[in-house]
Formats: structure tokens, sequence, C-alpha cells
């Protein structure tokens, strides 16, 4: 496939690997910060190939594993109403709630579509002008602009039937609250390419200025993150700490303007609740006044649901990098991919789900489910 | 240590700790139907408790092997619940020919005859029922099956989804073919059929509308003709047959590997992936390994019959694409694993529900 084979060729990675090998004298922490680029290392076991010393730490962009316990509830209650058509990404779905989760709601009789798209929500709505439709908005900043499309698009529709439950989160109020943390021990960042490939990256030069910390803009394949990695290193090895650029087939310093626009004008920053981690200043987006009709949070009045997250639960360590999942004593028997205790164990891209999918520190016993069945 | 002794201390501190989820144990889900791990728990701890004595023990295969006054015939039945049911490559109605042909053909057996079994919702179009089972005529006729039976049963609108499909074959096996689930054998090789994932690729991308649907079509086709020339050269050195549909390959490979108690390895580079495929798996985040087939199979064979096998199969069109992909490389563990492509090596496990796609 173009664009995707390239980046996997095996020689090319082990010369990367040799490189990475070379260029290392001391031990380093890096985080790579998003979900996917998780997913790929994890998947391909890139760390377990790194030398000894050199230690990836899973950051917290995973847009399902960070989304408040509280949310989860509010769309369940948005869900459970006979009147309305929930719609969302697929891996919403199976996120537990404290009650039930989308997917059990569905098969006791709500209606709960999987969309790929928010503009597919908007086109349900069209479609069933009867029935309220609501998308599940959430997601970083790569995950902003089409949902900011879709909303502008239902208003300009005059659609009264469309509305969006909203938790979108910001990467780098995140990345400086990982590096504010006393127990913080990274020494580089992995930024995630795709939401550079929104926003630039002229908002991590300050960081990376301030906390001395350098930040590679880094791809999703093997390639892109051996190369990220390598760049890292190479900084941290020759004492310099700015923002660099990996993943320069999509990524430019000022990103792309249409969509910040789309974000500026549909969302406004807020203050956000990351699960696991805690509050957060300015570090969402919520629907900006002009747009505030379409909040489903307020239409559905489920603004009262209060959900505690608390705070004993290890899912934070592993969001913020702490602890990996195997430090968690349910992991891998109370809390698999089949029955999530934690969000990070839900999509593919949380930290937890990518470890067990993986087989990482998993007892073999653990895969003996039965012999076939069909 | 075993899962249970790690389970028990924690789950006081987890009760009391974490959002512990009402996991639905009491509806069915979507995903009891994906083949997958929630597939393999209903069958386990529901239908077959249920049957009682009537239910036959044994390594679950594609179908069952029943002796008759000394011949070896094999049943296989399978229902077809395809949305959408027309899509590039084939209709809901060869694929229920080509699915029952092809669970027959995986115990070694050539097909002898098929029933047919249609619920129809009201109000379902004539014209269309009559192009499926035209299609169905025509995918028996191409296999050389006869369909010998048949039902109809009409449901009132709203209580079906338009039309579900059930077809049952009856096979007679090949004296030489003695394939089973449990039979994989460390040295052994896993050779595949052709390319993975165009079925479930097809339907999912018709499904969401992706466009793809010019440049890609399910590979829906009976393959019991190639497992009579695999049957033919290579007998009872076929260790295991298996079609990789619902869950993928990784799937019936974890089934295999479960009944047998092996380790199975596969070569990342080797499995075939055509690009479509992988181009749509990344765009619905989806796992090429989990996703359908309904064309292939994936056989695992004594490494010395390995290369003149694979010469058969490649000489006939449903197995031009044959390669050898992995092999049984102990039995220390029942799992899967994948050396990847950047030379680490990573645990393929079977699919748990639905497949759904990641958010970006």
């Amino acid at each position: 496939m173009k664009y995707v084979a390239e980046y996997r060729d095996p020689i090319l990675a082990k010369q990367l690997l040799a490189e990475i090998n070379t260029a290392v004298t001391k031990p380093w922490s890096l985080m790579e910060v998003c979900g996917g680029q998780t997913h790929t290392i994890v998947r391909q076991g890139i760390d377990d190939l790194l030398p000894a010393g050199l230690r990836m730490v899973h950051g917290p962009g995973c847009p399902v594993c960070v989304t408040p316990l509280e949310l989860i509830d509010k769309a369940c209650a948005i869900a459970a109403r006979p009147d309305v058509i929930f719609t969302s990404y697929g891996d919403m779905l199976r996120v537990p709630g404290s009650q039930t989760d989308l997917l059990a709601l569905k098969a006791r009789g709500s209606d709960v579509r999987t969309v790929y798209s928010p503009m597919d929500s908007v086109r349900v709505a069209i479609d069933n002008p009867d029935r309220q439709v609501v998308f599940f908005a959430v997601g970083f900043e790569t995950t902003a602009p089409a949902n900011a499309m879709a909303v502008m698009q239902a208003k300009e529709l005059g659609l009264r039937n469309f509305s969006v439950l909203v938790s979108h989160v910001l990467v780098p109020p995140a990345m400086t609250a990982i590096l504010d943390d006393p127990e913080c021990g990274i020494d580089a960042f992995l930024a995630a390419g795709h939401v550079c490939a929104v926003m630039g990256w002229r908002e991590y030069e300050p960081i990376a200025e301030q906390y001395r910390v350098p930040i590679i803009v880094t791809g999703f394949e093997p390639l892109d993150l051996l190369e990220g990695i390598l760049m890292a290193v190479r900084q941290l090895e020759s004492g310099r700490a700015t923002v660099e650029n990996q993943y320069i087939r999509a990524v430019q310093r000022m990103g792309n303007e249409h969509a910040q626009s789309a974000i500026r004008r549909v969302f406004a920053i807020t203050d956000r609740t990351w699960r696991g981690v805690g509050s957060i200043p300015e570090s969402g987006l919520m629907l900006a006044p002009e747009y505030a009709d379409f909040d489903a949070a307020t239409r559905f009045e489920v603004s009262g649901i209060v959900t505690a997250e608390n705070p004993a639960c290890i899912a934070g360590d592993i969001l913020r990098g702490v602890k990996v999942p195997t430090d968690c004593t349910a992991y891998g028997t109370l809390c698999t991919p089949r029955m999530p205790l934690g969000a990070p164990m839900v999509s593919s891209e949380g930290t937890c789900a990518a470890f067990y999918n993986a087989g990482r520190g998993r007892p073999a016993l653990a895969l003996t489910a039965t012999a076939g069945s069909r | 240590m075993t899962v249970q002794s790690q389970a028990e201390p924690s789950a006081g501190l987890l009760a009391a700790s974490c959002a512990v989820p009402i996991v639905e144990s009491e509806r069915i889900l979507l995903g009891h139907g994906s083949g997958g791990q929630l597939s393999a728990e209903l069958l386990r701890e529901v239908i077959v408790p249920a049957l009682g004595a009537a239910a036959r023990t044994g390594a679950m295969e594609d179908g069952a092997l029943i002796h008759v006054d000394g011949h070896d015939l094999v049943m296989s039945t399978d229902s077809f619940v395809v949305n959408p049911r027309f899509f590039p490559g084939g209709d809901i109605g060869s694929l229920a020919v080509h699915g029952t042909i092809n669970d027959l053909a995986m115990m070694g057996a050539l097909p002898v005859a098929l029933t047919l079994a249609l619920v129809i919702e009201e109000g379902f179009p004539i014209d269309e029922l009559r192009a499926i089972c035209e299609s169905v005529g025509r995918a028996a006729v191409a296999a050389g099956v006869p369909v010998v039976t048949g039902d109809t049963k009409v449901v009132g609108r709203g209580d079906a989804d338009g039309l579900f499909i059930n077809t049952t074959g009856l096979g007679r096996r090949l004296p030489a073919a003695s394939p089973s689930a449990a039979q994989a054998r460390v040295g052994d090789v896993i050779v595949l059929s052709g390319p993975i994932g165009l079925h479930g690729t097809t339907v999912m991308s018709t499904r969401a509308g992706l466009g793809f649907e010019s440049d890609i079509a399910s590979d829906s086709q009976p393959l019991h003709r190639l497992v009579e020339a695999m049957v033919d050269l290579a007998g009872s050195a076929i260790h295991v047959m298996r079609d990789p549909t619902r869950g993928g390959l990784a799937s019936a490979l974890n089934e295999i590997a479960q009944a047998s108690g092996v380790q199975i390895c596969l070569e990342e580079s080797a499995v075939p992936i055509p690009p479509t495929v992988a181009a749509a798996c990344e765009i619905l985040g989806l796992d090429p390994l989990h996703v359908a087939n309904e064309g292939c199979l994936v056989a695992i064979v004594a490494p010395e019959v390995v290369d003149a096998l694979l010469a058969v199969m490649q000489t006939l069109p449903e197995g031009s694409g044959a390669c050898a992909i992995g092999a049984v490389i102990d039995a220390t563990v029942a799992r899967v694993v994948m050396s990847t492509l950047v030379g680490s090596r990573r645990i393929v496990d079977m699919l748990i529900g639905e497949q759904l796609p990641r958010i970006c």
C-alpha cells in the first residue's frame, strides 16, 4: 500500500535500531503521547528491541481511555431514551460506565448506531426528522475539526433534531500536566503526528523550551516511531531540547488552518476532567455560545449526572505513564478486553488492551478460552 | 500461578476502587455472533450444556463426521444473514451455497446434497427473492451439488430483516482424508490458499459506503475441488483444515492451537493481505487477521509435503495464491504468535466480540 508499506520495511527498521543502539549512552524515558503510536509500538514489539535503559512510557493519548466515567454515564442516560438515536465511533460503545455500556443498552432495545464520521450522524438526523439524533463527540484535536463541521452543517441546515455530547480534550495541557507531576520521569516526548497535522507544532515550542524537553512530532508506522525515537535520543545525548518534525509527509509548523478555524468557530476552551488523571485547566473543548443549542447534555438535561472518578484506580497512573499495565493486579485476570474494568483495556489504542492483545506479561492460562466453536 | 489465585485477593480492592462494569449476561449481544470469544462462551456455557446428553463431545469442527453402514458421511449447517444481501463478488444466495460446501470440504468431504431453508419478511420483493434463488441455483450447479429439499417461512413485517437463509449440506468424506482441529503437530507448516480479508472488507466497506466497492470483491467461492486435489496428493499428511470465516485467520488458528495444544508462529511478512484490504482496514481501524473470509482455507500439514502441496494448489484458480505462512513451533503453550516485520514477536489473539472501528 503506497505510503504505508514503505514505512514498514524490515531492513530499514533494523538499520534504525542499529543507529539507536549506537546513539544511546545513558538511560532515557521517552513518552509517546498518542494511543495509535502505543498500538504500533506494542503490536510490532518495538520497545522489546530497544537498547536496555531506553524506556518507552505510554502516554494519555487514547481518546476512549481519557473520556470521564461521568460522560459515559451521561451518554448511556441519553441513549436509553426511546426518542433518541445515539451515534458514536465504534470503540466508545464498549467502554464501561458505572451501570452499563452502550452495547448492552443496544441489546436491550436502545437505538445505538456506529458511524464512521460525524457527517454520517447528520445524515441520520436528516433521514429521521421525528427522532433526536445525538453524536458522541470525543477525541483530541484530530477529531475536533470533523465534529465542528458536523455541528456547523447541522446549524446551516436548521436541524432541530441533531446534537452532540462533547468531551474533546487537548494534548498540550496534558503534556504540561505530566511534566508538572513530581513523579514525572519523562525525558522526551514523541508528539502525536495527527494532532499536529491539524494544530501544527507552534504550541509545543514553549513547552520544549520551558521544560528543557525534546519533542519530536512523530508518525504512526514502525519506521516513523523508530526514527522519532532516534531523533529524540540524539537531542537528549547532545543536550538539545527543541521541537523537531519526523512526520514531514503530513505535518507543517502551522498545521491545517482551515481545520483550526472550524474548531475555533464551534468550540471554546474549557477545563476538562481526564479519566483517571483528574481535572486539567483549559484542557478541553466545549461548544461555543453560538452553538450551545447543539449541546446534548443541556437538551436532555443530563448535566446533573455526577459520577465520581476514584483516584485509587491505577488507570490514572497508567495514563500518566507512572505505571505500566503489568503493575496492576487485575491486569489479564479480572480485567481483560472481554470484561474491561477500566477504559485503557477497551480500545485497541488503550495501553492495557495494547499490552494484552500483544500478550504482554500474561499467563498462558489466560488464553485457554475453549477449543473451536462455530 | 492460576488465574483464580491471582484474581481473588484483588477482587474486593477493585470493586472499591474501579468502576466495575455490569457485564451484560442476560441478553444476547451482537458480538455473540462474531465467531470470536463471545461466540465460544455462548456455546460452552449455554447451548452445549442445555443440549445435555444429546450434544456430541469432542473437538468443535466445521462439520460432523457420521459413520453410516461403513460410509463416512459429513453434515454441516449454516445460516446466512449478511447485510447488504448483494455485494461485489457475490450475494447471500451464492454465499449460502459456498459457505456450507466449504464447511464440508474442511472435513475432507465432497458435497453430495444441499438443503435450502428461507425465512422471508412480509413485504420482501419477489423479484429480489427470485434473483437470490437463481444465484443459489447457479452456485449449486457450478459446484456440482443438487439442492434436494427445502423450507419456506414468511414472518410478519418487522419480525425479520428481509431474508435469512439456512443451508445444510451432506457430504461424503474422501477416503484418504482425516483432518481434525486436534491434529496439529510440532514441526507442521501452516499453508494458506490465498489472500485474506477480502470478504469481510468488501461487506463492511459496502455497508459503510467507503467507496472501495469498485476495487474490491468478496472471495466467496467453493473450495471442495481444491481440497480434493490436496487430499489426492497429501492424504493424511494434511492434519488440519479450516476456512477462516467469521473471526478471521486469527480466530481459526487460535481454535486449532487450543484443540491441538500447540503454539503456532506466523511470519507477518508472509501473510498475503491485498493492498485494498490493508487500506480499508487502516481506515476502519480493523485487523485483517480478524476479518472474515469466504473463499480461502488454512491447512496445517506435515513439512515433507509442503512444496508438492503448494505446487498442486497453485494449479487451481482458488489456490493460485497458495503460500506457507508459518509453522507449529512447540507444544509448550496453546497460542498463536507472530514474528513482526521489525523482527519482534507478539501474540495473535481471537476476536472478542464485534469488530469495533477505532476513533482515529
